[in-house]
């Protein structure tokens, strides 16, 4: 969850893809869609370093997205405990965590490397479907003792082999300031119209209400996720990411429906402005509540403001489903579909399954639960092990819209259109209607 | 057209020419002919009529982009009526590089030949003046998305903090506003256009003779009567020129969009969803290039006008 508009650490990884993005757009408007086609692999293997390198024995490639500052530190730490433990060494290549996403198709079919950082869930299945993953079933036999049930089956390819290892996931939820809240005597609202009453209250006292923020179009995922789950549950909201539902039901107005009731409470500017700014607003306490993942954590970097920030399960809507699902995705690795030094990817990708790994990484990086049974939780903070609990207690846990969707219908559809809401939330019906037309185009092919 | 052209120079060669005897002679000739033409034709025809044509093809297709190319399949028209129907980012991108094009032709060009023909006075502190304009043109566009962000920010950026009150809710919201967002980023992109374009006329007025100018100034003209009719149709390679790389920057504007908000919520553009829809997870091959084949279309509008004036110049 990087942003887009901070500079990436890496210039290789951001700089390359827009270089190499202009030359196209020089040589011709529709070259560039050719090129791409035809070029894509070769254009990426050429920007990541690795592709020039060959494997020497006991050296591992890594291809990260942690290329916000202290994600990258941890998993470093990580790295140098599993070069100390067994002597392979890593060489980590960072791409900034949006524009891997965004090259993750060519990066794959091209020369990637050894093991590198992916997501759970619906994009976990789809390359392993596309054979651009090894299986590492022989890797589960070590982890599965360790791993809850959960998130083995999180793991697993629709073919039923596991092709993927987890490390952290980190619950979606409504962050906020113990000071302000005690300060203005708030409480926790239960229900939703606790939820709009306080917004109310807030709004009064001269705060924002709710910050919100969609510059970069995934955040309003959240709201729409949860949203979902809490009107027509989890198992509806399931299948209409698989495209089994319809979007223009009464189902999905609903949600969208309740949302506006949202909109008066939300920052100004919202579509602006970066996660990092509507973070800023709750720090600054010109904002009271905040539904972002824990990552939201990363940018209260004093450890007082940190001690300060809590959070609470998005209130009940329909009763029916009461608080029983959540957003918490999982981060992991995976192995690319050849690498070139197997034995020592399987060594890694193990040892990053390990307790050990998520103790080290956790350390430096307090905002996210680890995915290891055995998982310290001596060092979690307050926040950490409310995180844990919440997970636990979870009946449901979804992986966020994008990574429960097919990307292209995410990105390409469900982006602008709920950018569109956002600026136009009068006009719902044709809206969904535009949704579903587009939903039928690409799940229909 | 290099065959024709390098014809007559052969002829040149072989003096008092024979013909039989200068087909002789060409053997080696021939080859560096060969050479000479067979090179910059599979330079041309790999990196621009193979990814041109292969786009067209693609274009009728549908393909995620992964597996080998027997998993393409052919589906005629569908992309492009889907683009035209159901596509609700579409039709303002196709709106918005026309607004482009508008906006640079008519305010941000000119204002760079204004630029360009008060340095060109020899006023004091030109060479300062020029600096500071040609600078954005040094920044890749991708540099100026970012300083334009800091300047543009609703909360955080320098704009609202002078003339507003973010921290109490009162701001513009320069990036999000779909309304108000092309705009700002236009002059964002005008102010690296201008600059460019004065740069390039600057060199132009310094080549006009001065004489014209004295003697329309001897004649009486004012200055915009001889700037308009003396010093404008003398620079009119410079203009061609012009023209050409404002038409080429309005239809090739990616950058600064990309790095503002990837180019969604106003600020689409036919670049950015042909990137959107091919680039990114979705791997939407066909549909990508059908987009990229509107845009060629579209391009191949203003590079007919300018090669059917170029020939035409020719003739006479």
């Amino acid at each position: 969850m990087s942003d887009h508009s901070s500079p990436s650490p890496d210039p290789a990884g951001s700089l390359n893809p827009l270089l190499s993005r202009r030359k196209l757009l020089y040589t011709g408007a529709a070259g560039a869609a050719a090129l791409y086609t035809a070029g894509a692999s070769k254009a990426f293997g050429a920007a990541t370093p690795s592709a020039f390198d060959v494997a020497a024995a006991g050296t591992v490639t890594f291809g990260s997205n942690y290329s916000d500052a202290v994600p990258k530190k941890a998993m470093q730490n990580v790295f140098n405990n599993f070069t100390k433990k067994s002597g392979i060494a890593v060489k980590v290549n960072t791409v900034d965590h949006n524009t891997f996403q965004e090259q993750i198709n060519s990066y794959l079919q091209g020369k990637p490397d050894d093991v590198f950082t992916w997501f759970a869930g619906y994009r976990m299945q789809f390359f392993a479907q596309k054979h651009l993953a090894t299986p590492i079933d022989d890797v589960w036999k070590v982890l599965t003792p360790q791993m809850p049930p959960a998130m083995k089956a999180a793991s697993t390819g629709l073919d039923g082999h596991q092709y993927f290892v987890p490390i952290y996931n980190y619950p979606w939820a409504v962050f906020y300031r113990k000071s302000v809240f005690k300060a203005n005597g708030y409480t926790i609202p239960k229900t939703w119209d606790q939820f709009i009453a306080l917004a109310k209250k807030m709004q009064a006292d001269g705060l924002t209400p709710i910050a919100f923020t969609d510059k970069d179009g995934w955040p309003a995922m959240g709201t729409f996720d949860i949203l979902n789950m809490r009107i027509n549950g989890y198992q509806f909201h399931v299948d209409l990411m698989a495209g089994k539902k319809s979007w223009d039901s009464a189902q999905v107005k609903a949600v969208f429906n309740q949302w506006k009731e949202l909109l008066p409470y939300y920052s100004q500017g919202a579509l602006g402005l970066t996660w990092q700014e509507g973070a800023q607003q709750l720090l600054n306490k010109q904002a009271g509540m905040f539904l972002l993942g824990s990552f939201v954590g990363q940018q209260f970097t004093s450890a007082a403001d940190h001690a300060d920030l809590d959070f609470f399960p998005y209130p009940q809507i329909n009763p029916k489903w009461g608080q029983d699902s959540l957003d918490a995705p999982i981060d992991g690795f995976m192995l690319s579909k050849a690498p070139k030094n197997l034995a020592g990817a399987k060594q890694l990708i193990t040892y990053l399954g390990s307790a050990a790994a998520a103790n080290t990484y956790l350390a430096s990086d307090p905002n996210d639960t680890g995915a290891n049974k055995h998982t310290s939780t001596a060092h979690y903070s307050v926040l950490q092990k409310k995180a844990a609990k919440l997970i636990a207690s979870a009946k449901h846990i979804a992986q966020y819209m994008d990574r429960d969707t097919r990307p292209d219908f995410a990105s390409t559809v469900m982006i602008p259109s709920l950018q569109s809401f956002l600026n136009n939330p009068n006009d719902v019906d044709s809206l969904v209607k535009s949704i579903q037309k587009q939903k039928v185009a690409i799940f229909g092919s | 057209m290099a065959t024709t052209e390098l014809a007559p120079t052969l002829d040149l060669d072989g003096a008092p020419p024979k013909r039989r005897r200068a087909v002789r002679l060409s053997l080696a000739d021939r080859v560096t002919v060969a050479l000479m033409v067979g090179i910059p034709m599979l330079i041309v025809g790999f990196f621009i009529w193979f990814p041109t044509i292969s786009s067209i093809i693609l274009s009728f297709s549908s393909w995620d982009g992964i597996g080998g190319l027997h998993t393409i399949q052919f589906i005629g028209t569908r992309n492009y009526h889907q683009i035209a129907t159901i596509y609700p980012p579409f039709w303002p991108a196709f709106e918005h590089n026309i607004y482009w094009l508008l906006f640079l032709a008519v305010i941000a060009t000119p204002f760079g030949i204004l630029l360009a023909y008060l340095l060109d006075k020899e006023i004091r502190g030109s060479r300062i003046y020029q600096s500071i304009f040609f600078l954005p043109v040094v920044l890749s566009l991708a540099v100026i998305g970012f300083i334009w962000e800091l300047i543009y920010s609703p909360t955080q950026g320098l704009l609202n903090n002078l003339f507003e009150d973010p921290a109490h809710g009162h701001l513009i919201d320069w990036l999000g506003n779909p309304k108000i967002n092309l705009w700002a980023i236009l002059v964002a992109a005008g102010w690296r256009h201008a600059g460019y374009v004065m740069i390039i006329y600057l060199a132009g007025l310094k080549a006009v003779d001065p004489s014209l100018r004295e003697a329309a100034a001897i004649d009486g003209a004012s200055e915009w009567h001889a700037f308009r009719t003396v010093v404008f149709p003398a620079m009119k390679p410079i203009n061609i020129v012009i023209a050409v790389i404002t038409v080429i920057e309005a239809l090739r504007a990616f950058d600064i969009v990309y790095i503002i908000n990837n180019g969604r919520n106003g600020l689409e553009l036919l670049s950015v969803l042909v990137t959107d829809n091919i680039i990114g997870e979705a791997s939407r091959i066909g549909y990508g290039s059908a987009i990229a084949v509107i845009l060629l279309v579209i391009s191949l509008i203003p590079i007919s006008i300018f090669v059917a004036n170029a020939f035409s110049e020719k003739r006479t």
